[in-house]
């Protein structure tokens, strides 16, 4: 029996510990401050801590969540009578900010979800670049580890870890507070708040890491949290359902563009048995509440894209064309630009296609070099291949680098021209 | 970098409202421009249309429309930026408008005012 019961609690808490922690973590803050932060994770980090010591004995309680909070909140009014005996200069500094209300203090569904989500809103902080923002997101709003956070960047810890200190002293130093969101503070961070969960999840979807486990738990922690901002009428926006639909159908091709070698399967080769049906329903779904304003954001864009590559409609590439036209007029980026000449060339033909390519001065791209090679395929072999040997020797991913190396096999093998 | 304005001028009012095949041209041939990254600014339609457009002259004399003596009237225009006049004009030549029904496109060079 109680192998049982460890084999439960070993699945359970890693799952349970990430959002809980995360959760907890922004409840806490209500009460402390962002300015102590660090005071919220110790004692959430203690409360998980003692879970995990004590669920191994005595088993998982009925209710973990609430078994969870109560150790927080008596460690919370633990740690307020320590400190009022030894450092009267830090109550002060925790009064000052009124947010001392031992007797109100309670955890409740409301109130984690309102803090959860305003901890969103504070974390993403236009103070901080987008990489440690995204780092930043990860560690506070989705308690990855430091060794985690690392993984998924492909960097070293110690990298990550000089990254969040920084990031971290800016959003200390920020007088935002965790308390119920008003209209202004949506207004002036849901674009950024919003693009961070855009680069989070790409971060996933597009990650060099070859980790599958971890690229999925990306993906479905930014749709966690865009979910988070569609089911408070506050940040709703046309623009966080655009952006969660593009999530959706981004997410309904993930089983599908990988084969059991861990290797890349390009979209033509995809079996669509394997796409996730009920994710693309969603997609749909909440493409349809995205249309209830008039700003086309790029989101809005994206979500078109993805969901034209959805259906089988004969005049699709002629629709995603012209979307990647509209898209790349918001913003440019060499990816949208080499997707657009993607997009061209099924709607012109390759030939066509080339031209446009060539004039995009993007030749220290490896994407680039792919986009030629399969341009190429048709007409010039050897020029084919030439590309995908520079796109080769351009790219980091070793996914990548076995998927090309693929297609020059294959194109030496019906070309049949030696070496 | 220096910024070109392209400014359209077609020569028939009726050429104004493309049909959607030549919509889709003229959206690829913009979608080239910012592709490359030589887009400054996507720019804007002008209405010709009866109501939307009207000349002011000397002695508070107001006409209809901008194509009252000129053959041509304006239609819209966007903004490139680009290394030289020679490059913008490139861009200009592949604009799809000459293919599927005439007009001009005047090439000029951008004098901010700061």
């Amino acid at each position: 029996m109680l192998n049982d019961k460890k084999t439960h609690n070993d699945e359970l808490l890693p799952h349970l510990f990430r959002q809980e922690y995360a959760k907890m973590t922004a409840v806490l803050c209500r009460h402390f401050g962002l300015k102590h932060i660090e005071i919220a994770e110790d004692i959430a980090s203690d409360t998980f801590l003692k879970a995990s010591e004590n669920w191994a004995i005595n088993g998982v309680p009925e209710n973990p969540s609430a078994w969870l909070y109560r150790v927080a909140k008596n460690k919370t009014k633990d740690h307020f009578k320590h400190i009022s005996i030894f450092e009267t200069k830090i109550k002060n500094d925790l009064k000052s900010t009124s947010l001392i209300q031992e007797n109100n203090f309670e955890f409740n569904e409301q109130l984690i979800l309102d803090s959860q989500l305003a901890m969103i809103f504070a974390v993403c902080n236009p103070v901080n670049n987008s990489e440690s923002q995204i780092a930043l997101a990860l560690q506070i709003l989705c308690g990855f580890s430091l060794e985690e956070i690392a993984n998924a960047f492909l960097t070293k810890t110690e990298t990550i870890k000089k990254r969040l200190q920084r990031a971290r002293t800016h959003l200390r130093n920020d007088d935002f507070e965790i308390t119920t969101l008003t209209g202004s503070e949506i207004q002036s961070r849901q674009e950024t708040v919003l693009q961070t969960l855009y680069l989070l999840f790409n971060e996933g979807y597009f990650s060099k890491s070859n980790n599958q486990f971890i690229r999925k738990e990306l993906c479905s922690e930014a749709i966690r949290l865009n979910l988070a901002l569609a089911e408070n009428p506050l940040t709703n926006t046309p623009q966080t359902n655009a952006l969660l639909a593009l999530m959706c159908f981004q997410s309904s091709r993930i089983e599908a563009r990988t084969n059991e070698k861990g290797e890349a399967v390009l979209f033509d080769e995809q079996d669509k048995n394997r796409w996730d049906r009920s994710l693309i329903e969603k997609g749909n779904y909440y493409l349809v509440n995205a249309t209830s304003g008039n700003e086309i954001s790029k989101y809005h864009l994206e979500a078109g894209i993805a969901y034209w590559h959805t259906t089988d409609n004969k005049d699709k590439w002629k629709n995603i064309l012209n979307l990647y036209n509209q898209l790349i007029l918001i913003e440019y980026s060499p990816i949208t630009a080499l997707n657009r000449t993607f997009a061209f060339s099924k709607v012109n033909g390759n030939t066509k296609a080339i031209f446009e390519a060539e004039k995009l001065n993007l030749t220290n791209n490896g994407q680039y070099h792919g986009l030629m090679g399969y341009l190429l395929a048709d007409s010039d072999i050897q020029k084919a291949i030439e590309h995908f040997k520079k796109a080769i020797r351009l790219t980091k991913s070793e996914t990548e680098k076995r998927t090309l190396k693929k297609e020059i096999r294959r194109l030496k093998t019906n070309g049949d021209i030696s070496e | 970098m220096k910024e070109f304005a392209l400014i359209f001028r077609l020569k028939d009012i009726s050429d104004f409202k493309p049909s959607p095949e030549q919509m889709q041209e003229r959206m690829n041939w913009l979608g080239g421009i910012a592709a490359q990254n030589k887009l400054a600014d996507k720019g804007n339609t002008l209405l010709p249309s009866p109501g939307s457009a009207k000349t002011v002259k000397p002695n508070n004399m107001v006409t209809d429309g901008p194509y009252t003596e000129i053959k041509e009237f304006i239609s819209g225009y966007i903004v490139v930026k680009v290394e030289n006049i020679d490059e913008a004009v490139e861009i200009a030549k592949a604009n799809p408008i000459f293919d599927q029904v005439g007009g001009s496109i005047e090439v000029r060079e951008v004098l901010k005012r700061d």
